[in-house]
């Protein structure tokens, strides 16, 4: 029993951290109609900025934690969310009216490119950060060889996170910004031709994934303490099987996603084999493609001819 | 299947078609109903299609035409109904049959409100692809084509005789080569109808044929329409908005609103059908305008 | 306070006013990219992590593309002195960091790099020439001489096909070195590659993410018989592709009704678990440390070796006397070669057949436009599973290939890397053309194993490509694309299709 509160408490944790992830998928998808594929190395890259910012906090001797922490997310977020709108310019803007293998291609590039860019910028080993947040609730030690733990740092994330998730729906469904946003995802021209500015609803679309993703960095670089220029890869993955879990397209199916998938990964790690965690992650992804392509809260497409 | 060909002649030279006597029947749709979640698309429409005949729908935006279309053609699966299609003695039933099998084993070809040709292909390789099923077993699925033997490349050879008969009939011989997406409109339009035929088809249903094309350009149309339907011996359903079109060749026509039949038979019948005329043109003009038009706009009221 | 935000957002008048704000705005922007990744490098040390600041190249980063945007748009606007003098200036620095080591005013300063930087300032410098001569700006997109080029090069390209086969089988007797004949190797097998790639890609649109898994599955399958049964390299070429082919209906079954981007992802994780599997299944796959001693091919039962095992006679022992040559190493390698060579041949002349025959057309009917196929009978499902099929086949042979080229093999090879790879050479060559492979291929992979310095660049070179060739030339380079049949035949079609035209009109 104890063992599955804990996997449980983990599953949680780590589906949080994926359900962030997941939410720039999601909307990127919504609005374009394409899976940023370089969204995982965006994530990978607010990590890096949020290392990189403590260790210039350490030189400068401030060493308060919630200080600290405030920093690093200002700056990651900040930073990051400058790297997730120059990837759309660049990259996707230019093809928006392409064949539709391109953008989808442009992003296979700008993926490699990302991730080798951080490996020969910061080298290819493992960077570390410091654990800050440490410590938390035992809630029984019963058990012989394992303590049941809820750490404070899993109820930062997880806090951290419903909230973002309540700012955010907020800022979609009350606020202008929002509404210009539906309105591109369900028709672009339309929302062009009504004066909604298109090109500058993406860009902030982009800031905005872009953003809860070095949010993700922050987190993930706090509760495994350790990152590396490939992280990116298989975390984006799983963030996308999430996305299209919950539904792509919408946002708390996202959020849902990311939980189940942090769930799944806990439960198997725990359960059945740690070598196998990533292989259950594509299976399941597999699974939904075929039997129910719109996920949990998506909406059917019918096919126009 | 009597002979016909007096009164077609006439036709021909009056330039309007006389009703053709019915060949076979072709196509029997019953109780056909499409539901979209809580939209009613088609309610219990029914109707039938002859061989040898051109069988026009029509009816206003939004009647639920193309959705018919897209039943008879597999691309969406009917909520209820029946839609059968008789070979000899033989019934097909569209319903339950796969998407591309419709066009594989029923013969049924259509073209598209869009046009949907392949535009990188050349106009050659349009009509060359429609013919896929029939080289593919005359490649042995592939293995005679590879090994280079003579029935192969027989068929081959074929294929492009019949490809270039309909070039000449729709006018393209001289850029067979050329893109298809580098064709003008008008031709465009009548390649999809030639590649439709290459299928070898029984039924052939055209979404809109006529749309976008000035008036010389849908005379061209009746003319390939009607030498389709009298060279060919198929049947023709046409679904069109171009009354210069369908009324001069349709030798029976279908009217659908909202969704329902409304009307159903020759086109005289069908012009002066009073059900017809309000579908298209509202209501009578001596309707009272509602209380609340009435006050804002007093200019406007009726005596 | 508003009035100086209102000065700043304001327009400038003046188009050189225009441009620098346009400048400052990048150079800003390129410094807030570079802030932190850029201008500070985190050291590993035993005590943790520490960092050093790299400010200069920041200050590098900004000028240099702030500086080269500027340029463009001056020289757009046909005002040309100060692009030319201030690429003069950056090229003669770029040229001077790679004769004098104190000079390393540059970025990733090395020799190589520095002259790519020395040749992009040329580039910038000859084209201000060019515009103070004319007069005036240069002339719109180059699109057009491009697909003039590729073209042209389509209708060389049996002249050139040939060119490059007599080259080919010529190599290894003009070169007999060991590291151009590697090379060879290392090309021809990514070509072929490619080409099977191509038929999944390029001719039938499908994005396969995962191609690297069915080249693990040829090179498993060939080493496990081999250990298993110990079956020779040519019995066991077949049985590579048969299984690569089942893989790829196993991963063609599934994503069947997918469109691009979910069918990307799924064939992506699909070449993922491939490897995670081959990792953790370590009693039969060896795990981590892979398969060692994979017999290398015989020639009709010859070894390659200086001493074969009993009961097999060794090839120099046999043919010595008669070619007068003693045993050489390389001469395993130069069999190698010419087997990757008749391998390639033969999956060269399978494609291009391929595409004649009424599946290859259909492939790209299905590319064009599913539901028209749909429309016209042609079973979406079977023709897709066949694209997969063949693709996969073709990289169950390079697999096989390449572990009896390596004697070992271990999951490490097979990583995603690998499929971003081929399909980079597919998407850079031109989706669909066999002769751009080949030049993607040589280019690709040739030379960074010319210029083994920049071998830690080409992956960021690749990724850059693969964007840059998006926006520049989606279709890839020599994407032109012949028709497979012609009514009119091949002098007709070279008239050109005005000449065509004007034949018809009227």
């Amino acid at each position: 029993m104890e063992l599955f509160l804990q996997l449980l408490i983990n599953g949680l944790t780590l589906g949080a951290i994926y359900g962030l992830i997941a939410i720039g998928y999601t909307m990127v998808y919504g609005i374009i109609g394409m899976i940023n594929f370089a969204h995982g190395d965006i994530y990978m890259i607010g990590a890096f900025h949020a290392i990189i910012t403590f260790l210039i906090l350490g030189v400068l001797g401030i060493s308060w934690v919630p200080l600290a922490l405030l920093t690093m997310l200002i700056f990651s977020v900040i930073l990051t969310a400058m790297y997730g709108w120059t990837v759309e310019r660049i990259a996707y803007r230019p093809l928006r009216g392409s064949f539709r293998l391109a953008p989808l291609i442009s992003a296979i590039g700008m993926s490699i490119f990302l991730q080798n860019y951080v490996q020969l910028l910061q080298g290819a080993r493992n960077k570390p950060l410091q654990p800050m947040i440490k410590g938390g609730f035992v809630l029984s030690d019963e058990t012989a060889y394992f303590t049941l733990q809820l750490g404070y740092l899993q109820i930062f994330i997880v806090a951290v996170t419903i909230v973002l998730m309540i700012v955010f729906t907020l800022v979609i469904t009350r606020t202008a910004l929002g509404r210009a946003q539906r309105a591109c995802e369900q028709d672009q021209k339309m929302a062009a031709l009504l004066g909604v500015n298109v090109d500058r609803t993406i860009s902030i679309t982009f800031v905005i994934g872009a953003s809860l993703a070095a949010v993700a960095g922050l987190m993930v670089s706090l509760y495994y303490g350790v990152v590396d220029f490939f992280i990116g890869f298989l975390a984006g993955i799983k963030a996308f099987t999430a996305a299209v879990l919950g539904g792509i397209g919408s946002i708390p199916g996202a959020m849902l996603g990311g939980i189940a998938i942090g769930l799944i990964e806990a439960f198997w790690s725990g359960y059945f084999s740690v070598e196998y965690k990533d292989v259950a992650a594509f299976a399941l992804l597999i699974l939904v493609l075929i039997f129910r392509p719109t996920g949990l809260l998506g909406k059917p497409e019918i096919e126009k001819v | 299947m009597s002979a016909a060909v007096p009164a077609a002649a006439q036709a021909a030279e009056r330039s309007e078609p006389a009703a053709q006597p019915a060949g076979r029947k072709l196509l029997t749709v019953e109780h056909l109903t499409m539901r979209f979640g809580g939209l009613l698309a088609i309610d219990d429409v029914s109707f039938e299609a002859y061989d040898r005949q051109i069988t026009g729908i029509i009816g206003p935006n939004g009647a639920g035409k193309t959705t018919v279309f897209n039943c008879l053609t597999g691309f969406y699966k009917p909520t209820a109904g029946r839609l059968t299609v008789h070979h000899g003695d033989s019934r097909q039933f569209l319903e339950r049959m796969e998407g591309f099998r419709i066009a594989k084993d029923a013969r049924i070809a259509r073209t598209f409100q869009n046009i949907r040709l392949f535009p990188a292909m050349s106009v050659l390789e349009n009509l060359i692809v429609a013919q896929h099923n029939h080289l593919m077993r005359a490649s042995g699925y592939s293995v005679f084509g590879i090994l280079g033997l003579r029935r192969y490349r027989t068929a081959e050879r074929a294929a492009i005789g019949k490809a270039r008969y309909w070039l000449d009939k729709i006018g393209l011989v001289a850029q067979a080569d050329v893109p298809a997406g580098s064709l003008p409109y008008g031709a465009q339009r009548r390649l999809e109808i030639a590649r439709a035929m290459c299928i070898d088809p029984r039924l052939l249903c055209l979404d809109e044929p006529a749309a976008g094309l000035n008036p010389t350009e849908s005379h061209e149309l009746n003319q390939l329409l009607i030498s389709i339907r009298d060279e060919q011996n198929i049947g023709v359903l046409l679904i069109e908005h171009d009354m210069s079109v369908v009324m001069r060749i349709s030798d029976h026509i279908v009217v659908l609103d909202y969704g329902r039949k409304i009307a159903d038979g020759s086109p005289e019948t069908v012009r002066t059908d009073p059900n017809v005329i309000r579908a298209y043109l509202g209501e009578e003009e001596d309707k009272q305008l509602p209380d609340v038009v009435k006050r804002d706009l007093p200019e406007v009221t009726r005596e | 306070m508003t009035g100086f935000v209102d000065t700043i957002a304001r327009e400038p008048k003046s188009l050189v006013g225009r441009i620098a704000k346009d400048a400052i705005i990048t150079g800003i922007i390129v410094f807030i990219l570079g802030s932190q990744l850029v201008g500070i490098e985190t050291i590993d040390d035993p005590q943790g992590l520490r960092f050093e600041t790299r400010y200069l190249d920041v200050l590098a980063a900004v000028l240099i593309v702030a500086g080269g945007r500027a340029g463009l748009h001056l020289l757009r606007a046909a005002i040309a002195w100060p692009v030319l003098i201030g690429s003069v200036v950056f090229s003669a620095i770029a040229i001077g960091s790679t004769f004098n080591e104190g000079w390393q005013l540059l970025p990733f300063s090395n020799p190589i790099v520095d002259w790519i930087f020395a040749m992009a300032g040329v580039f910038l410098a000859i084209r201000s020439v060019v515009v103070l001569i004319r007069g005036r700006a240069p002339a719109g997109k180059p699109t057009s001489t491009m697909d003039m080029i590729s073209a042209q090069t389509q209708r060389f390209s049996p002249y050139a096909a040939l060119a490059m086969i007599g080259f080919a089988l010529l190599l290894p007797v003009l070169f007999p070195e060991r590291r151009v004949v590697d090379m060879g190797i290392l090309v021809l097998t990514y070509c072929m590659l490619g080409w099977g790639l191509n038929v999944v890609v390029g001719l039938a649109g499908l994005l396969d993410l995962g191609y690297v898994a069915f080249y693990a599955v040829g090179a498993y399958s060939y080493a496990l018989f081999a250990h298993y049964f110990d079956w020779s390299f040519w019995a066991c070429l077949p049985l590579a592709g048969a299984m690569a082919a089942f893989f790829g209906l196993i991963l063609g079954f599934p994503v069947l009704r997918l469109r691009g981007d979910y069918l990307a992802i799924v064939t992506l994780g699909f070449g993922e678990m491939i490897r995670v599997i081959l990792i953790n299944w370590w009693w039969f796959t060896g795990g981590p440390d892979g398969i060692r001693d994979i017999p290398r091919p015989t020639f009709f039962g010859l070894a390659f070796e200086k001493t074969a095992a009993e009961g097999v006679a060794t090839f120099h022992s046999v043919f010595g006397p008669i070619l007068d040559i003693e045993f050489e190493p390389l001469h395993r390698i130069i069999y190698l070669y010419y087997i990757i060579l008749l391998l390639s041949m033969i999956v060269c002349a399978f494609t291009l057949r391929l595409r004649r025959l009424p599946i290859g057309r259909a492939w790209e009917a299905l590319r064009e436009d599913e539901t028209a196929c749909r429309a016209l009978g042609i079973n979406p499902r079977n023709t897709k599973l066949t694209a997969f099929a063949i693709g996969a086949m073709i990289g169950g042979f390079g697999g096989a290939f390449f572990a009896t080229r390596q004697g070992f093999i271990s999951p490490e090879s097979f990583t995603f890397i690998e499929s971003a790879v081929i399909l980079a050479i597919v998407v850079l060559g031109g989706l669909g053309s066999q002769l751009g492979v080949v030049l993607a291929a040589a280019i690709l992979i040739g030379l960074p194993e010319i210029f083994r310095e920049l071998a830690d660049f080409r992956m960021l070179a690749f990724g850059a490509g693969m964007v840059l060739i998006m926006i520049w030339r989606p279709r890839g380079f020599l994407a032109h694309r012949d028709p497979t049949v012609l009514l009119h035949g091949k002098k007709a079609q070279r008239a050109g299709p005005r000449a065509m035209a004007s034949e018809g009109a009227g």
